[in-house]
């Protein structure tokens, strides 16, 4: 199911994404996978394939590596990349961060809400659940589709304020790594953002 | 032979019930194996197409609990395809076709549709308990269905499972007139519940004795559901946030101590570590803690969270704990028979808080443990060495050094000796994980000592073929065998292939068996499925005997290929 789609962002891909973000890695969801001065993060982190030459350095020339340590060992970025290991359960999610709650904010609501990013596996869930906060408006959907609230004919944008500080559109960028970006929420009215002229629907769909 | 008739056989068999025990006396005449399946009610699957469900409805008529397993372990690390397999639907279909009474399915690692829980739900009429754990596929428009239609539910337990939550009012389809829920745990669900039927359901379920909440459900309803459960035994709190002084907190705190049969404790999905001490009133009766999912909880609060704990028999944990910390269990938990250490931190092996020393302190402090799940930065020989003597009893012993081939740092050493210590020593050792820098000399002493292991995980280790030989000549009683990422090749996969005819399932990846050997294997033993997954589309267009097989699991089987595989699973 969600490895088959993964699959097909690979392939069409083209909007210069980095799709690198959808391969299987160790770096927590969201993380970026090579660091700016080429691999070596924060710290004195030993990775693998310092490890591995620790290995061969030693009186051990019947140490064959696995296959995944060897590519593991190729690789530039000095943090591991093997995959299912350690041997936790993937979704497990005891790490660190296990809520991200962020304000949510509609034009011309009296108030804010809050949401919890970690409650969603995708987009769709997201929109869902602000539309039913907010069950009086309706959200254009990031497929581009038209939904007219039959009460007050509004329609709204969902945008973003990332961790840089700019004002982005919901469904750029894979659902992981929108979550670890996004600062706060809010609804803007589509009447705003009329002249910003939408040619293309945000890229990923409800399956990230 | 039959000095009895068959109705005092009968009831004689009615003692018997573990599966193990029930399957030898079917096989000691052909009487006694007819008088068996009759009575059977409880079947236990541990490979779902190691036989089909329409063998399984002919030799047992009086079939009432069934439990299935699916994919094989190494699932649960992302090893194995999503769709490779290991859907349930064909086996419930066949059930609600026959006059079978399921009254209680419990399933791992399976695929399971809505579509599934829905003629579940409507086929048996006594269907009392489902059990889901690590499992897929679903929604709670599924549950919905089970809390509908299933009018004498008892038990709905899931664990661990991914659900796609629709945020659905599936606790509200329990109609008002089902009163007869023992056990409900959905912790794993991410979505709202409808917290004024959760409480109108709990009040109606007087024997309501195992509750585990998710993390939807806030404090002050807990307290609710404490007020009008108190009878609980096992209970699973969903979010622990709230102000130290409020009203809220003080409604918790007495509604704590009415609750004096909670045993089992889990959750805190989100916790407020200063309000620790509501619970401190009932720690002295938990035989069971789980605060494995809850971050948060560290350093002093966790400290005197435990040291009120002084009867607990298994502790789950994060690494957090840290050496201190597990001094502490030492000190405390002298009753303590299982310890699972998890990381807080996995892919970072260097903030993997427990080491060696954690071990070593309980291990002298807990004399009666004898399961163990240990994640940590680092282990020694001598470490080992030290934990073989001090416990003995090890049943289960999984050590997982977060990183891979790291060898003893203190000597340079491989940990070939500290868990040959541990598989000396412990003479009724079951279930056996390994890691670290291991040579052959591992496999060596476990195919020597661990004459009771039933169940081997091995990953970047050994040198050679010999290690794998070492085992499968060794451990006569092995049923799993999973490795990853080892030197071992055609000639160990080779030698022995009547082996896995006494396996349930061997599982081979990143190794270097190729094609030819895994073809060999399956023209050799007809009765075992020698599946290869190649998910790159090589298989495709490169199919030379000499090449390296990716993933390669192989499983005996009385019913031949499965009919479901997907396409980059070849079935050889």
């Amino acid at each position: 199911m969600s490895s088959e789609n993964g699959k097909r962002l690979l392939e069409t891909d083209a909007g210069g994404l980095n799709f690198e973000a959808t391969e299987l890695t160790l770096g927590l969801p969201g993380e970026p996978r090579v660091t700016s001065d080429g691999g070596a993060k924060l710290g004195s982190k030993r990775g693998i394939s310092e490890t591995v030459d620790l290995k061969l350095g030693d009186n051990n020339p019947e140490v064959k590596l696995g296959h995944s340590l060897q590519e593991a060992a190729k690789s530039p970025v000095s943090k591991t990349q093997v995959v299912g290991w350690p041997p936790v359960r993937g979704f497990a999610k005891r790490g660190k961060k296990s809520c991200k709650y962020v304000k949510v904010a509609v034009d011309g609501a009296p108030y804010l809400r809050k949401v919890d990013l970690e409650m969603y596996n995708s987009y769709q869930q997201l929109l869902t659940s602000l539309e039913d906060m907010f069950s009086c408006f309706t959200i254009r959907n990031y497929l581009n589709e038209k939904k007219i609230d039959q009460v007050n004919g509004i329609e709204y944008m969902p945008t973003y304020e990332d961790k840089d500080g700019d004002w982005m559109l919901v469904g750029d960028v894979p659902w992981q790594m929108f979550v670890e970006s996004c600062k706060r929420l809010r609804l803007m009215k589509s009447s705003e953002a009329v002249g910003l002229g939408l040619k293309t629907a945000p890229k990923y769909s409800s399956t990230n | 032979m039959n000095y009895f008739p068959d109705e005092v056989l009968e009831h004689v068999f009615d003692f018997i019930t573990s599966h193990k025990d029930r399957n030898s006396v079917s096989l000691v005449c052909k009487s006694w194996y007819k008088i068996e399946r009759y009575s059977r009610q409880r079947v236990f699957i541990g490979n779902c197409y190691s036989i089909s469900p329409e063998r399984l409805i002919a030799r047992f008529p009086g079939l009432k609990s069934l439990t299935l397993k699916g994919k094989p372990h190494f699932a649960d690390f992302n090893l194995v395809p999503h769709d490779w397999g290991g859907f349930v639907y064909p086996w419930i279909k066949a059930l609600a076709k026959s006059r079978i009474g399921l009254e209680e399915l419990r399933l791992k690692r399976m695929v399971v549709s809505d579509e599934s829980l829905e003629l579940l739900s409507k086929s048996f009429v006594n269907f009392k308990s489902l059990v889901l754990v690590s499992c897929e596929g679903f929604t709670t428009d599924g549950l919905a269905a089970i809390a509908a239609n299933c009018r004498f539910l008892r038990e709905l337990d899931l664990q661990e499972n991914e659900v796609d939550d629709h945020r659905g009012h599936w606790l509200s389809c329990f109609p008002e007139s089902c009163t007869s829920l023992i056990s409900l745990n959905f912790a794993c669900l991410r979505g709202e519940v409808n917290l004024g039927a959760l409480e109108r359901l709990v009040s109606r379920s007087p024997n309501l004795k195992s509750l585990r909440l998710n993390r939807a459900v806030p404090l002050d309803t807990l307290q609710k559901l404490l007020m009008r459960a108190p009878q609980l035994v096992d209970l699973g709190i969903g979010s622990y946030v709230h102000d130290p002084f409020s009203e809220a907190y003080n409604k918790l705190k007495i509604a704590i101590q009415r609750c004096k049969s909670i045993r089992s404790l889990s959750g805190f999905l989100e916790v407020a570590p200063h309000c620790m001490s509501a619970i401190y009133p009932i720690c002295g009766n938990l035989t069971f803690l789980n605060l494995s999912y809850a971050p948060g909880l560290h350093g002093n609060k966790l400290m005197k969270l435990i040291q009120h704990c002084r009867k607990l028999q298994r502790l789950w944990i994060l690494d957090c704990i840290g050496d201190k910390g597990l001094g502490v269990v030492a000190l405390t938990c002298k009753e303590l028979q299982e310890l699972r250490v998890f990381p807080s931190d996995p892919f970072e092996a260097e903030n993997a808080a427990v080491t060696e020393e954690g071990l070593v302190l309980v291990s002298a402090g807990c004399p009666k443990l004898n399961s163990l799940l240990y994640f940590c930065q680092q282990m020694t020989n001598a470490a080992l060495i030290t934990v073989a003597k001090n416990c003995p009893n090890f049943i289960r012993f999984r050590l997982c050094i977060l990183d891979p081939m790291k060898p003893d740092p203190v000597t340079n050493q491989p940990l070939d000796e500290g868990f040959g210590a541990i598989v000396q020593s412990c003479k009724g050792l079951k279930r056996l994980s390994l890691s670290g820098h291991l040579t052959d000399q591992v496999f060596l002493y476990i195919g020597m000592y661990a004459e009771q292991l039933e169940m081997l995980s091995i990953a970047f280790a050994a040198n050679s073929d010999k290690g794998m030989l070492y085992v499968l000549n060794g451990c006569k009683k092995l049923r799993k065998l999973e490795i990853r990422d080892c030197p071992f090749g055609d000639a160990a996969l080779l030698e022995d292939v009547g082996k896995y005819e006494t396996m349930r399932s061997l599982w081979m990846s990143s190794c270097e068996v190729t094609l030819g050997g895994c073809k060999s294997v399956a023209e050799k033993m007809p009765s075992l499925n020698v599946e290869i997954i190649d998910e790159s589309e090589q298989m495709e267009f490169n199919l030379d005997d000499k090449q390296k097989v990716d993933k390669m699991y192989l499983y005996r089987t009385l019913v031949g290929h499965r009919k479901d595989a997907p396409e980059y699973v070849w079935i050889l």
